[in-house]
C-alpha cells in the first residue's frame, strides 16, 4: 500500500520581515522580525533573553510566561508583531539592580526548582498571579498557578515559595 | 574555629541564583553567530519504505540551505558497535537516516537546515513524501504470544535476569492457606522533560566541535559523536551545564544531537536542531508491561511462595530490559518462588530507562498483590510487612549493608496516623467523600561506579573540583561543592565544582541513582590524594613546622594545615602552592567500589509510603490528599535537595498512579496523545499535602560516604500505596494504571 504525506505549495512571501520595537525589562529594543516569528522566539533568538523558556510552543506548560503591560502571557502564543510598542518583561528583568526580587529569594530558600527549566515562567507567572489579587487561599494559588507545569516534581516547593511571598505583603 | 562539616547541612543550591534570574544557559539557548537551525521531518507511517521525499520544492524556498535525507546523507561508521553508547542495550542500535526503512512511526527521516527557525519548520511541515507502508504489530497485549527470552550483553550486568525457580512453587502455592494471582497492566509512558531534546553544534574555526547538548551524559555523547562521524575526540566537547530535566530521556544520545553534528559537518556551518514537543514522543519511553503475580502465605501471614511474571514491550532492533520481578524475594523471604521476564519485540522505538525504570513496574505488582494478601488473612497491611521482615536478602544469600526499613514503618505510620485507619474497606467517610489509606514498600539498589575527578589547590588556596558529570536538577553541583569542602575543611565560597564538560575527568552517565556515591567516592580519593600532597609539600618548606609530621598528627581547616599539639601553628594552602613555584597543585583519582567488601553484602535504598486519598464517588474523582515517605538511603548529604528528590518522586508517583500514559492507536501503531495537553502530568492544583522522613541509617560497607541514592526510591512506592487506598475507600480493586475515574464510575 502506498501512501503520501504531502504538503502545501510553498508561500515565499512568509518570510518578509518588518522592524518592531518593544520594551524590553525597561529597555526599547528593536527586533527584525518576520510576521510568523512568536514573542518567544523573537526573545529567544532575536534579542538573547534565553532565559524564557520554551517547553511545548502551544501554551499548555507555561514555561514561556513573561509579563506584558504587567500581564502575565504565554509568549508562545503571542506573535512578536502584535506587541509593537509593549513593555516586556522577562525573568532577566525581574531583580533589580542585582537585588533579587523577593519571589526569586523564596525560590531558592524553599528548594522551588531542580533542573530550573520551569522556574523563570514559574516566577512570572507567580509575579503577574499575585497582581491578578484573585487568589485568597493556597488552594486558589495552586489553582491559579496551574498553568505552569513542573516536571520535577517541585510542586509543594514552589507553591510554598509564593505563600511565604503573599504572606508577607498582607 | 574548628570545621563545622557541610555535608549533612541543608545547603541552598548553589546555581540557585542562575537559574531564578534566566542566566543558567541550557543547550538550546547559546547564542552562536551566523547559526543556522534544522527541523526534523518524522515518518507518518509506522513500517515500510520510503519512495520518494521531494526536497527540490523545499530546497526553492528562500531561506532552506539544505536538506539531508538517507540519498544525501555523508557516508558515516560501518559497525554497530560504532553506535552503541554506555547505555545500548543488547542489539543494533537505532541510525538515523542510514536508509529508506521505517522501522517506527515518528521516525526521523529528513532534516531541513534553513537560515531561520520558522522557515525550517515550515519546509520540514510542506516536505512530500511518498511511502511503500508494511504490515505492523505494535500492540502489546495482542501479541504477548511471541513473547520470549531476552538476549543477554553488557546490560544485562547492570540488569540481571531473574533468579531460577526455587523449592517447589506449584506445590506451595497450592497448599497454602492464603493465595493471591493478579494481573497488572502498564502503559506506554514517555519521560516529557520540560527542556525539548536541543543541540547546538558550534563548527569552531578549526573545525573542531563544540556542542552544546541535552544529555545525562556528556561523554557518552562525545563517544558516540567521535565513533559515528570519525572524529577525533579531542575535536569534539560536550558541553551541558544546564540540563532541563530528563528522568532517563538523555542516558542515550538523541538523534538531535545526531542531526546537529551532521548538519555542522557538513555544512561548515553552526547548527541548532531543537525537538518539538510531538518529536519528544520519537526516542525511547517506559515500555508497556503487563505482569501476573501469584503469592502465597500461611495462616499467619508467613510469605511461603513468590510467583512474578513480566511481559515487556521491546523494540525490533533492541532487547531492551528492566528489572522488574527480582525484588519480591528481596523483602520477604519466601522458599518458593517462580520468575519469569520476557520480550515482546514490536514496530516501536526502542524503550528507555525512565525514573524508577523496572523497580516501579515491578512493585506496583508486588505491593498490590501484599495488600490483597493482608485482607485476605485480615491483617493489617503493614503488619503483614513486618511478619515478613528480614535483613537478609535470601535471593543472593547475604545480609544487607544496612536496612533500616522498619524505622521507616515505625516513623512513616506515626507521623501518617495509620493506627487511625479501620481497616474494612469503604468504612471511612469525610463529608461525602470516602476516605482510603494505603501504604507500601519501596526498594532500590544502591550502585556505585566508576569515576574519576581531578582536584586543583589554586595560588588562592582555594579548592576547584572537576568532573564530565552532569547536573540535571538532581543536586550534584551542591552535594559535591559540600563533599569536597569537608575533604579540605574549606568553606563552600572556597571551593569550585566544575562539571558538566566532555573534556573533564571520566564520569559515567548520570542515572540509576549512582550519581552521589560514584562521583562523592572520586572527590574523597581526591581529597585524601591532595590533603597527602600538601601535607608533604608543607613539610619540605624551608623551616616547617610540619616536617615530618604524619596527617593524623594536623587538621585540614581555616585554609590550611594545623598541627593538632598547637593550634597556633598554621601553614596556609596558598603558601604551600607559592613555595612550589608551581601555579597550582593538583591530582588526578578514581573511585573506585570496595568489591571485595561489597560482594559479601546487598546494598538497597528502601522505604514506605503511607497515603490518603479521598474519592468522590458521583464524580469519580479521585485526591491524593496526603502522602508521607520515609525514606532508609544511608547518609543524606544535603536534606533540603534531597528531600525535594524524594518530593518530586512522590509528585512522579501521583502521575504514574492517577495521570500519565501514552496512549497508542494500533490501527495506525502510533501514539495519540505527543503533546502536555493529552499527556497528563499532575499541575499544581493535584498535588496536596506531601511529606518526607529521613530515618537514620548508618552505612560504612556501602562506601566511603555512606550514601544511597535517592532519584528513584521516593517513586517506587508510591503507585501501589495509592492503588490500595482507593481499594480500600472503594472495595474497588484496579491493576491496570493510571486509575482513571472512568474505572470508578
Amino acid at each position: 500500500m502506498q501512501t503520501v504525506s504531502t504538503g502545501l505549495k510553498p508561500d515565499v512571501h512568509l518570510t518578509n520581515s518588518r522592524i518592531i520595537s518593544l520594551h524590553v525589562n525597561g529597555v526599547p529594543r528593536i527586533a527584525d522580525v518576520a510576521p510568523w516569528v512568536s514573542l518567544l522566539d523573537a526573545l529567544r533568538d532575536h534579542l538573547d533573553l534565553t532565559g524564557t523558556k520554551k517547553g511545548c510552543d502551544h501554551g499548555q506548560c507555561g514555561a514561556c510566561t513573561v509579563l506584558c503591560d504587567g500581564k502575565r502571557i504565554l509568549s508562545c502564543l503571542t506573535l512578536a508583531v502584535m506587541k509593537e510598542g509593549a513593555e516586556i518583561t522577562t525573568i532577566e528583568g525581574i531583580a533589580q539592580d542585582d537585588v533579587l526580587h523577593p519571589l526569586q529569594k523564596a525560590f531558592i530558600e524553599n528548594d522551588a526548582f531542580q533542573c530550573g527549566y520551569c522556574t523563570p515562567g514559574q516566577i512570572c507567572s507567580a509575579i503577574g498571579m499575585l497582581s491578578e489579587g484573585k487568589a485568597n487561599s493556597r488552594a486558589e494559588v495552586k489553582e491559579l498557578m496551574s498553568g505552569n507545569l513542573c516536571r520535577c516534581g517541585a510542586n509543594t516547593n514552589i507553591i510554598d515559595a509564593i505563600m511565604e511571598v503573599k504572606n508577607a505583603r498582607l | 574555629m574548628s570545621h563545622k562539616l557541610l555535608t549533612g547541612q541543608p545547603v541552598s543550591r548553589i546555581e540557585g541564583q542562575q537559574k531564578v534570574t534566566g542566566a543558567a544557559r541550557y543547550a538550546g539557548d547559546y547564542h552562536v553567530p551566523e547559526l543556522l537551525y534544522g527541523y526534523v521531518v518524522n515518518s507518518t507511517i509506522t513500517k515500510g519504505k520510503i519512495l520518494e521525499i521531494d526536497t527540490e520544492q523545499i530546497k526553492a524556498i528562500k531561506g532552506v540551505i539544505e536538506v539531508f535525507t538517507h540519498k544525501n546523507r555523508p557516508s558515516l561508521a560501518w559497525f554497530d558497535l560504532q553506535y552503541a553508547d554506555m547505555d545500548a542495550p543488547p542489539g543494533s542500535p537505532f541510525r538515523p537516516l542510514q536508509n529508506a526503512d521505517i522501522k517506527y512511526n515518528g521516525q526521523p527521516i529528513a532534516l531541513v537546515v534553513a537560515e531561520t527557525f520558522e522557515i525550517a519548520r515550515y519546509a520540514a511541515s510542506i516536505m512530500a513524501v511518498r511511502y511503500e507502508e508494511q504490515h505492523f504489530f505494535t500492540d502489546l497485549e495482542s501479541n504477548k504470544g511471541k513473547a520470549r527470552d531476552p538476549k543477554k550483553g553488557l546490560a544485562t550486568f547492570l540488569k540481571p535476569l531473574p533468579a531460577k525457580p526455587k523449592g517447589d512453587f506449584g506445590k506451595a502455592f497450592h497448599n497454602a492457606a492464603a493465595q493471591v494471582s493478579a494481573e497488572f497492566i502498564h502503559a506506554a509512558e514517555h519521560h516529557n522533560p520540560i527542556e525539548l531534546f536541543a543541540t547546538t553544534t558550534v563548527y569552531e574555526e578549526d573545525g573542531k566541535l563544540t556542542i552544546y547538548d541535552k544529555t545525562q551524559g556528556t561523554i557518552n555523547c562525545q563517544l558516540y559523536v567521535g565513533n559515528v562521524f570519525g572524529l577525533h575526540y579531542k575535536n569534539v566537547r560536550v558541553i551541558s551545564p544546564y540540563v532541563g530535566g530528563a528522568f532517563g530521556s538523555g542516558l542515550r544520545p538523541q538523534y538531535q544531537l545526531f542531526m546537529s553534528v551532521m548538519a555542522a559537518l557538513q555544512l561548515k556551518r553552526s547548527v541548532r536542531v531543537t525537538l518539538d514537543r510531538q518529536q519528544m514522543f520519537t526516542f525511547g519511553h517506559r515500555p508497556p508491561t503487563i505482569q501476573q503475580t501469584r503469592f502465597a502465605a500461611d495462616s499467619q501471614g508467613k510469605v511461603t511462595a513468590l510467583g512474578h511474571e513480566a511481559v515487556a514491550e521491546t523494540s525490533q532492533h533492541e532487547d531492551y530490559t528492566e528489572v522488574v520481578v527480582n525484588w519480591s524475594n528481596m523483602l520477604y523471604p519466601a522458599p518458593h518462588t517462580s520468575f519469569d521476564y520476557k520480550l515482546v519485540p514490536l514496530d516501536v522505538f526502542s524503550p528507555l530507562d525512565m525514573r524508577a525504570p523496572g523497580g516501579v513496574t515491578g512493585m506496583h505488582a508486588i505491593e498490590s498483590s501484599m495488600d490483597q494478601l493482608a485482607y485476605q488473612l485480615k491483617i493489617d497491611p503493614l503488619a503483614l510487612r513486618l511478619i515478613n521482615y528480614t535483613d537478609f536478602d535470601v535471593t543472593a544469600d547475604r545480609p544487607y549493608s544496612s536496612k533500616e526499613l522498619r524505622e521507616c514503618y515505625v516513623q512513616g505510620a506515626e507521623k501518617f496516623g495509620w493506627s487511625k485507619r479501620t481497616p474494612e474497606p469503604r468504612s471511612m467517610r469525610r463529608g461525602h467523600k470516602l476516605v482510603g489509606y494505603g501504604m507500601a514498600t519501596g526498594i532500590w539498589e544502591a550502585m556505585q561506579v566508576l569515576a574519576r575527578v581531578e582536584a586543583v589547590m589554586t595560588a588562592e588556596g582555594k579548592l576547584e573540583v572537576s568532573s564530565a558529570i552532569t547536573d540535571i536538577g538532581t543536586g550534584t553541583l551542591t552535594v559535591m561543592t559540600q563533599i569536597a569542602a569537608d575533604e579540605l575543611g574549606l568553606a563552600l565560597e572556597d571551593v569550585t565544582f566544575c562539571y558538566g564538560e566532555s573534556q573533564m575527568p571520566f564520569a559515567p552517565v548520570q542515572g540509576g541513582s549512582f550519581t552521589v556515591s560514584t562521583v562523592g567516592a572520586a572527590v574523597k580519593a581526591a581529597g585524601k590524594a591532595l590533603r597527602k600532597k600538601l601535607l608533604k609539600k608543607a613539610g619540605n618548606m624551608p623551616g616547617s613546622p610540619l616536617k615530618s609530621v604524619s596527617e593524623k598528627e594536623v587538621v585540614f581547616e581555616r585554609g590550611g594545615i594545623i598541627l593538632k599539639s598547637n593550634q597556633n601553628v598554621i601553614v596556609y594552602f596558598k603558601d604551600i602552592v607559592a613555595a612550589e613555584k608551581k601555579k597550582v597543585i593538583k591530582t588526578t583519582n578514581t573511585g573506585v567500589p570496595n568489591v571485595f567488601k561489597l560482594k559479601n553484602y546487598t546494598r538497597a535504598a528502601h522505604s514506605a509510603a503511607f497515603v490518603e486519598v479521598e474519592v468522590d464517588e458521583e464524580l469519580g474523582t479521585i485526591q491524593v490528599t496526603r502522602a508521607i515517605t520515609a525514606v532508609a538511603a544511608g547518609n543524606i548529604i544535603n536534606p533540603k535537595t534531597a528531600r525535594s528528590q524524594i518530593l518530586g518522586g512522590m509528585v512522579w508517583g501521583i502521575s504514574k498512579a492517577l495521570f500519565e500514559e501514552t496512549i497508542s492507536d494500533h490501527r495506525f501503531g502510533k501514539y495519540m496523545n505527543q503533546n502536555l495537553a493529552e499527556y497528563h502530568i499532575p499541575v499544581h492544583a493535584d498535588i496536596h499535602e506531601l511529606d518526607v522522613i529521613f530515618v537514620e541509617e548508618k552505612d560504612d560497607i556501602v562506601n566511603e560516604l555512606g550514601s544511597k541514592g535517592i532519584g528513584e526510591i521516593g517513586l517506587v512506592a508510591m503507585p501501589p500505596a495509592i492503588a490500595n487506598a482507593i481499594y480500600h475507600a472503594t472495595g474497588k480493586r484496579f491493576n491496570q494504571l493510571p486509575i482513571h475515574f472512568d474505572q470508578l464510575l
